[in-house]
């Protein structure tokens, strides 16, 4: 197990988050190097098909962060992201994947310690799960099957 | 097929330390679709971007990636020197190989590695990057001022004298607000009025300024720069023109117990009236709700009496539309009154104040002349209480904030008492005293030490009257809570600061955020506390929170300035990097289903509905359009959206799923 680096992707806001991680950069604190950050304007933007088009592509876990409650740079991106993700988490427990391969957190442009914190966290929460292939094997299954539709009916139009 | 260029910055040795910046360079060189690929020390000094510029040119490059600093600090840098080669700004990316990689990461070979998978995120970013133009929104330079108290007064009298054109409305018949009710005020205690009235004659003759007093927001449509705002002007029967202001009809006027708004109740006025004998303009008003004409026909005594036939009973409300480029809300507070505190039985007992009425009582210019008077006998009250916190910090109430001035106007009250009754005593019951002010503490120091006014710490439960007196059942807290019982004269309560009424209403006509206590909403409480999350309308004074003066003027020279700079411009540029509803031929004209989601989520109003109409004129379908001036640019609708009709430029779809796929495929 000790072997397996878990690849993390980070779906974060431009404005705290992300800047919060560049203040973990200028504030040299180290963290695991296996995340890497997609940048969006607002956590509200993160459309949830990005996230699991990040599982079926192969991601182990998930960071998404964005700015506290009342302080997002748009007023309310962050509260119809919450809102969303409560939904999505209670949809993954439906589907039996487990919910902790998904972190949401909330780091602000000054908290450059939490962002390592919620990072290395989350690496070892992750790491503790093992790879994640569950979902692209559907995926992938899923895609073979509409492979399958599509060649069916080409076949019919021939006939 | 693109050509992208990969420029990787060593920054000195901020990157290059742990990152093996020329692999990283030799694998970007390899990926699909770059076309250049190269690495050098700063990339963002004058012969770095020189390197860019060049590359562009000579290569013929469709995209730029710079794997250096975060965005944050230098993507205008890159973007700009893109546009200098010729290249559209909107195809440059930046990958940030410091703050997120090489200054979080150990030197080894995964910091390399991750870096070489963040250029490669960010060429297929950049592959599906489109050009952008920078868009370009006209302004109309007038400015428009909603309240005249101080608040108002100094943002107007900033943008006229900056030049540029003001529209002042006030709902009351004279410009002054708050401040002109004031008697004296901390901790100068330089008179309110001999500051104020020479700014409101200001305003009044100012060439610059348009003032609509007894006038009232109606509507306000439209966007930053080009806001299109309707004001009722309120029938105010006196022809504005004619009248001289000679104040004839409100002496003649036979109604003269109406309770005056300006004097909080404590003195009369007539049906047509000036609010107060300094009121800008100086020329009276019919309140038609209690004028004996309009409630039974007959009178008209100061039709009679005006000698220039100024009276004209049938006026009309006015209405008036206005282009206008910004708009400054500076609509003041008020003071918690009513029954709310049946345990001090105010509104019960007639001595039981607010701190707006004995400041009235205070005034020179206050219905007793400047002389503390009981309102109920007219007598000098020789024992007088003053309570702080009523209402404020007080859960209970629904007023959990602080309202920030009562403390200093409590000491200002007891104060002004000793000063003017020199025999009488005065308490001050309070729960903390915060008088965060340049020379506030002094002030408050003053009133105990010099002046002798007898402070307790500690809450007052109950105020009931026994033998013309009111007893004001108390605790002291610094004494282990003993109880005080104190006979009093009069009782003065610094009621909490609350926000006005209609403010409500007014936000939601001008699509501003409040909060939970109906106050104005800053777009940010600390970077942008005059600025509203509405592009284009700013907001100063005690609308935002209950405020001091200082404070005020302070904040509303700011509102000011941010109107001056927007009105710099003739055109105003924002960036791009908004939501966009998308188009295809007919018969389908856009995948918007008009679901109108959107709408819903935008929190800027930034989404319409359009009507597409066939050649014959008839409607085809309903669909969401974006308008630019409005839209931010969250992206929250894009989320939204059921039928992705509506993406995001820079952010799209595209480009962000580009970027997640570079990142996990192999």
């Amino acid at each position: 197990m000790s072997e397996f680096e878990p690849k993390i992707v980070a779906f974060v806001c431009n404005w705290c988050t992300y800047a919060g991680a560049d203040l973990t950069g200028t504030s040299r604190i180290k963290y695991a190097s296996n995340v890497k950050i997609v940048r969006f304007p607002c956590t509200g933007r993160i459309d949830f098909m990005l996230l699991l088009k990040a599982f079926a592509e192969g991601a182990d876990g998930i960071i998404v962060s964005g700015c506290h409650p009342n302080d997002c740079h748009y007023t309310s991106g962050n509260f119809h992201a919450r809102r969303r993700w409560v939904i999505f988490r209670g949809l993954l427990n439906f589907m039996g994947i487990d919910v902790n391969r998904i972190q949401f957190s909330w780091v602000s442009a000054a908290e450059g310690a939490k962002w390592a914190d919620v990072v290395n966290g989350t690496v070892t929460a992750v790491r503790e799960l093992g790879p994640y292939t569950q979902y692209r094997k559907a995926a992938d299954y899923l895609a073979q099957q509409d492979q399958s539709i599509i060649d069916g009916q080409e076949a019919m139009i021939i006939k | 097929m693109s050509k992208i260029g990969v420029f990787i910055c060593h920054c000195g040795e901020n990157i290059s330390a742990t990152v093996d910046c020329e692999k990283v360079a030799a694998e970007a060189g390899k990926m699909d679709g770059v076309e250049f690929a190269t690495d050098y020390k700063y990339m963002c000094s004058d012969p770095g971007q020189t390197l860019i510029k060049n590359a562009i040119k000579e290569k013929g490059l469709t995209g730029v990636v710079v794997g250096a600093c975060s965005p944050r600090m230098h993507e205008p840098t890159f973007r700009k020197a893109c546009a200098e080669a010729g290249l559209n700004p909107y195809l440059c990316e930046m990958s940030n190989l410091r703050e997120h990689c090489s200054w979080v990461h150990e030197k080894n070979e995964q910091t390399t590695e991750k870096a070489i998978d963040l250029v490669k995120m960010l060429v297929e970013k950049v592959k599906k990057n489109k050009p952008l133009n920078a868009i370009k929104v006209p302004i109309t330079k007038k400015a428009l001022v909603i309240g005249g108290g101080i608040a108002g007064i100094q943002a107007a009298l900033d943008i006229a004298n900056a030049g540029q054109q003001v529209i002042m409305v006030e709902k009351e018949p004279s410009i002054g607000g708050h401040m002109s009710q004031l008697s004296e005020t901390f901790p100068t205690l330089d008179c309110s009025q001999c500051i104020l009235t020479p700014r409101m004659v200001e305003v009044a003759q100012h060439p610059n300024i348009t003032l609509y007093t007894y006038a009232e927001l109606e509507h306000l449509d439209g966007f930053i720069g080009n806001f299109k705002a309707t004001i009722r002007l309120k029938a105010k029967s006196v022809d504005y023109k004619l009248c001289t202001g000679c104040g004839l009809c409100t002496t003649k006027c036979p109604s003269k117990k109406i309770p005056s708004e300006f004097n909080e109740g404590l003195g009369m006025r007539t049906a047509i009236y000036t609010p107060f004998p300094q009121a800008v303009p100086n020329k009276p008003v019919i309140d038609r709700a209690n004028c004996t004409y309009y409630q039974k026909g007959k009178c008209k005594v100061c039709e009679k009496v005006c000698p220039t036939g100024a009276i004209q009973y049938d006026l009309p409300d006015q209405f008036i539309t206005e282009d206008i480029g910004a708009v400054v809300i500076a609509t003041g507070f008020n003071v918690l009154k009513t029954d709310f505190f049946p345990e001090y039985g105010y509104g019960k007992y007639a001595d039981v104040l607010t701190g707006l009425q004995f400041e009235r009582l205070a005034s020179a210019s206050g219905p007793t002349l400047g002389e503390i008077r009981r309102p109920s006998d007219g007598k000098v009250p020789k024992k007088i209480v003053f309570i702080a916190c009523s209402g404020s910090r007080d859960p209970a109430k629904g007023i959990p904030y602080c309202s920030k001035i009562c403390c200093m106007y409590t000491a200002k009250h007891a104060m002004l008492y000793q000063h003017k009754v020199h025999d009488g005593e005065s308490y001050v019951f309070y729960m903390d005293i915060r008088a965060g002010g340049k020379n506030y503490e002094e002030f408050v120091r003053r009133a105990i030490e010099d002046d002798g006014v007898n402070y307790i710490r500690g809450r007052v439960a109950r105020i009931y009257e026994k033998d013309g007196k009111y007893i004001v059942k108390g605790a002291d807290t610094l004494l282990g809570s003993k109880p005080v019982e104190i006979e009093a004269d009069m009782v003065v309560l610094a009621t909490a600061g609350v926000s006005n009424p209609g403010a409500e209403e007014l936000a939601q006509k001008m699509h501003v955020s409040y909060d939970a206590y109906k106050f104005f909403a800053e777009a940010h409480p600390k970077l942008k506390p005059v600025e509203t999350n509405t592009a284009g309308i700013f907001l100063c004074g005690a609308c935002q929170a209950p405020k001091d003066i200082p404070e005020t003027v302070g904040m509303a020279s700011g509102a000011a300035a941010k109107v001056i700079g927007l009105f710099s411009n003739n055109e105003l540029t924002r960036e791009p990097l908004i939501a966009v509803v998308n188009r295809s031929a007919p018969p389908v004209f856009s995948t918007c289903v008009g679901c109108f989601m959107c709408q819903t989520a935008c929190p800027y109003n930034a989404i319409e509905r359009e009507e597409i109409k066939g050649r014959d004129g008839s409607v085809i379908k309903t669909v969401a359009k974006v308008n630019p001036g409005l839209c931010q640019g969250c992206g929250t609708c894009v989320a939204f959206c059921r039928s992705k009709a509506i993406d995001m430029q820079g952010f799209s779809n595209e480009q962000m799923f580009a970027e997640v796929m570079a990142l996990l495929n192999e």
